[in-house]
């Protein structure tokens, strides 16, 4: 068996952690107009959000390869901007993975808000509270249940990511090359042995995220009572 | 005395809320009307948690909505205890309490001072504890303190005791009776019940579909029959002021003019001021004075008013030394003893009807 190989694996965590990081500050204030908003068009947009649950990575990867590649409206500007190309490198698989895990930060925190409601908040602003503190006093901590739930989900989520980084980032070492890319790669080339090894780990290493994750939320005994899934 | 001029509008659906009242704060003011009236939407609109609401809100000079002009809530200073309390979850009774507090300026919290709250409201005890773990009574005086210590220059409650049962309520009432007094500010107080009203507020404004349909001291609203519609006349009555002079044996002696009334109240001391309601199905008429009768009250009244209502019933205004009674009799019994305006009668009223009923103290003794 050849040495064991942990660039993928560092990759992919760098990845899902960016990943993270970006989510929670993209989809907090779309997740808190939804769960507020009277507008007629919420609809719309809770489906625009919803899209990566149901299309197949192929066809998401497709289009963001066609955005992102060096002609496309947001990859040329990339270029003009800092002079290389978003595609097939580690800044447009964490786009790619900001849209392909979107719902998964955004449908937990929507529905903590909701839970919440409109009550607390309005609470906080008799008692003197803005509104931006009302969320950070309030609405935040009574959410941390959601955001525990999309913390963990996007980030397993993005580890679990293929079909997308494929098409959009390729497999090149240390830039897109992650562990799902790696074990599809050893599995292709017959290395059984090391498609072993990053499986099982990856099956281990999501199965206690997850378990730490269901433990976690049965010892917040408040807010706003999100479970996983 | 802050002065509330209001002149607002909002639509929603089939219900229309119109109302333009100044209204003079002082003590308790209360908000009453029955449920679907827009007691609590017009307590939002002042507050500023409305904004559909159409028109101005000035408070005490101060421009708080005008056609372009919504300042909004967490700049009025206007405390607001809500129906179901509203306390954080997630933070402890004392950091409830503190919430607005610690963003009050320094000079500024001389005013209403920390401890004087938690002492008034009887808080200390639950300054560590979570809301879940309080009962409905203890919560809403935590909200009462919370929203003191935010230091409203108004405060606003919504049924603040809705959700509790008879007893919670009676072991909330003196809190708030003593606020306007205790803390300096004028207190809008929303409630569907003629007891609560009689009991807490100093002057009352109807509310009825959405429009003010009476306004003025609680006395003077509660005793007019044309707004039975509104205030009920199954227990219509009246409210007197009096004052304790005797009491012994579980029973005390209430100042009438130069009469008095006699009215179960334990551990009442003498010099008390005491706030009665007296209904009128509870008073009977004697055109005699009776002998040997149950009866501890028989007090001597004018007719001044005969109002028919329906084929059945009476309604009798009395005289009781320039206090008012009010009298619910029988057609038949009022044509049989020959009533009319201007006769001298007699005013029954048994003691046991004032058993747990209408009596409190008055509002800052």
């Amino acid at each position: 068996m050849d040495e064991l190989e942990l660039g993928p694996v560092w990759l992919s965590l760098k990845l899902a952690s960016a990943t993270v990081v970006a989510l929670l500050v993209v989809a907090t204030p779309l997740a808190w107009w939804l769960a507020f908003t009277r507008a007629r068009w919420r609809a719309a947009v809770e489906a625009v959000a919803a899209l990566p649950l149901v299309l197949p990575p192929t066809v998401l990867g497709f289009y963001l390869l066609i955005l992102l590649g060096p002609s496309g409206a947001i990859g040329r500007w990339w270029v003009e901007l800092t002079d290389s190309t978003l595609t097939f490198s580690f800044t447009g698989l964490v786009v790619a993975s900001i849209v392909y895990s979107f719902p998964f930060a955004v449908q937990p925190l929507q529905g903590a808000f909701e839970r919440i409601g409109r009550a607390p908040l309005e609470a906080a602003a008799t008692l003197g509270a803005s509104p931006l503190e009302a969320f950070f006093r309030v609405a935040s901590p009574m959410a941390l249940r959601g955001y525990v739930s999309a913390v963990v989900l996007v980030f397993a989520h993005t580890l679990g990511e293929f079909g997308v980084v494929l098409m959009v980032g390729g497999s090149i070492p240390g830039e897109t090359r992650v562990v799902s890319i790696a074990v599809y790669e050893h599995v292709e080339t017959l290395q059984y042995g090391q498609a072993h090894v990053l499986s099982a780990g990856l099956l281990v290493f999501s199965f206690l995220v997850l378990l730490a994750v269901y433990v976690i939320n049965r010892r917040i005994p408040l807010g706003a009572g999100y479970a996983v899934g | 005395m802050a002065e509330l001029v209001l002149d607002v509008a909002l639509e929603r659906g089939s219900f229309a809320l119109a109302v333009r009242e100044t209204i003079d704060l002082a003590g308790i003011t209360a908000l009453f009307g029955p449920s679907g009236s827009g007691k609590t939407t017009l307590l939002r609109i002042i507050s500023g948690l409305e904004t559909a609401a159409d028109g101005d809100v000035t408070f005490d000079g101060e421009r708080w909505q005008a056609s372009g002009v919504h300042v909004p809530p967490h700049k009025r200073r206007v405390g607001y205890v809500f129906q179901d309390g509203r306390l954080f979850a997630h933070l402890t009774v004392a950091k409830n309490l503190a919430f607005g507090f610690g963003r009050r300026a320094e000079r500024e919290r001389a005013a209403i001072r920390f401890d004087d709250v938690v002492a008034a409201l009887d808080l200390a005890p639950l300054l560590s504890r979570r809301p879940a773990s309080l009962s409905g009574g203890e919560q809403q005086r935590v909200a009462i303190g919370r929203a003191l210590l935010a230091g409203p220059r108004l405060l606003l409650m919504d049924e603040p005791m809705s959700s509790l049962d008879v007893r919670r309520k009676a072991e909330i009432l003196p809190y708030i009776e003593r606020l306007p007094e205790a803390f300096g500010l004028p207190v809008l107080y929303v409630t569907h019940s003629v007891d609560e009203v009689a009991r807490l507020a100093s002057s009352v404004v109807l509310l009825s579909d959405g429009q003010v349909v009476g306004r003025g001291l609680v006395a003077e609203i509660l005793e007019r029959i044309d707004l039975w519609p509104v205030t009920g006349r199954l227990d219509a009555g009246t409210l007197v002021e009096t004052v304790v002079d005797d009491a012994r044996a579980g029973m005390a002696s209430l100042v009438l003019g130069r009469q008095r009334l006699r009215v179960p109240l334990a551990g009442t001391p003498v010099g008390t001021k005491i706030r009665l309601r007296i209904l009128a199905r509870d008073v009977a008429i004697a055109t005699e004075k009776p002998r040997a009768i149950s009866i501890r009250n028989v007090l001597e009244a004018e007719i001044l008013s005969v109002d028919f209502y329906g084929p059945v019933y009476v309604e009798l205004l009395l005289d009781v030394d320039g206090r008012h009674l009010r009298s619910r009799i029988t057609r038949e019994a009022f044509d049989e003893l020959g009533l009319d305006v201007g006769r001298r009668v007699y005013a029954l009223i048994k003691s046991v009807a004032f058993e747990d009923r209408g009596v409190g103290d008055a509002a800052g003794v």
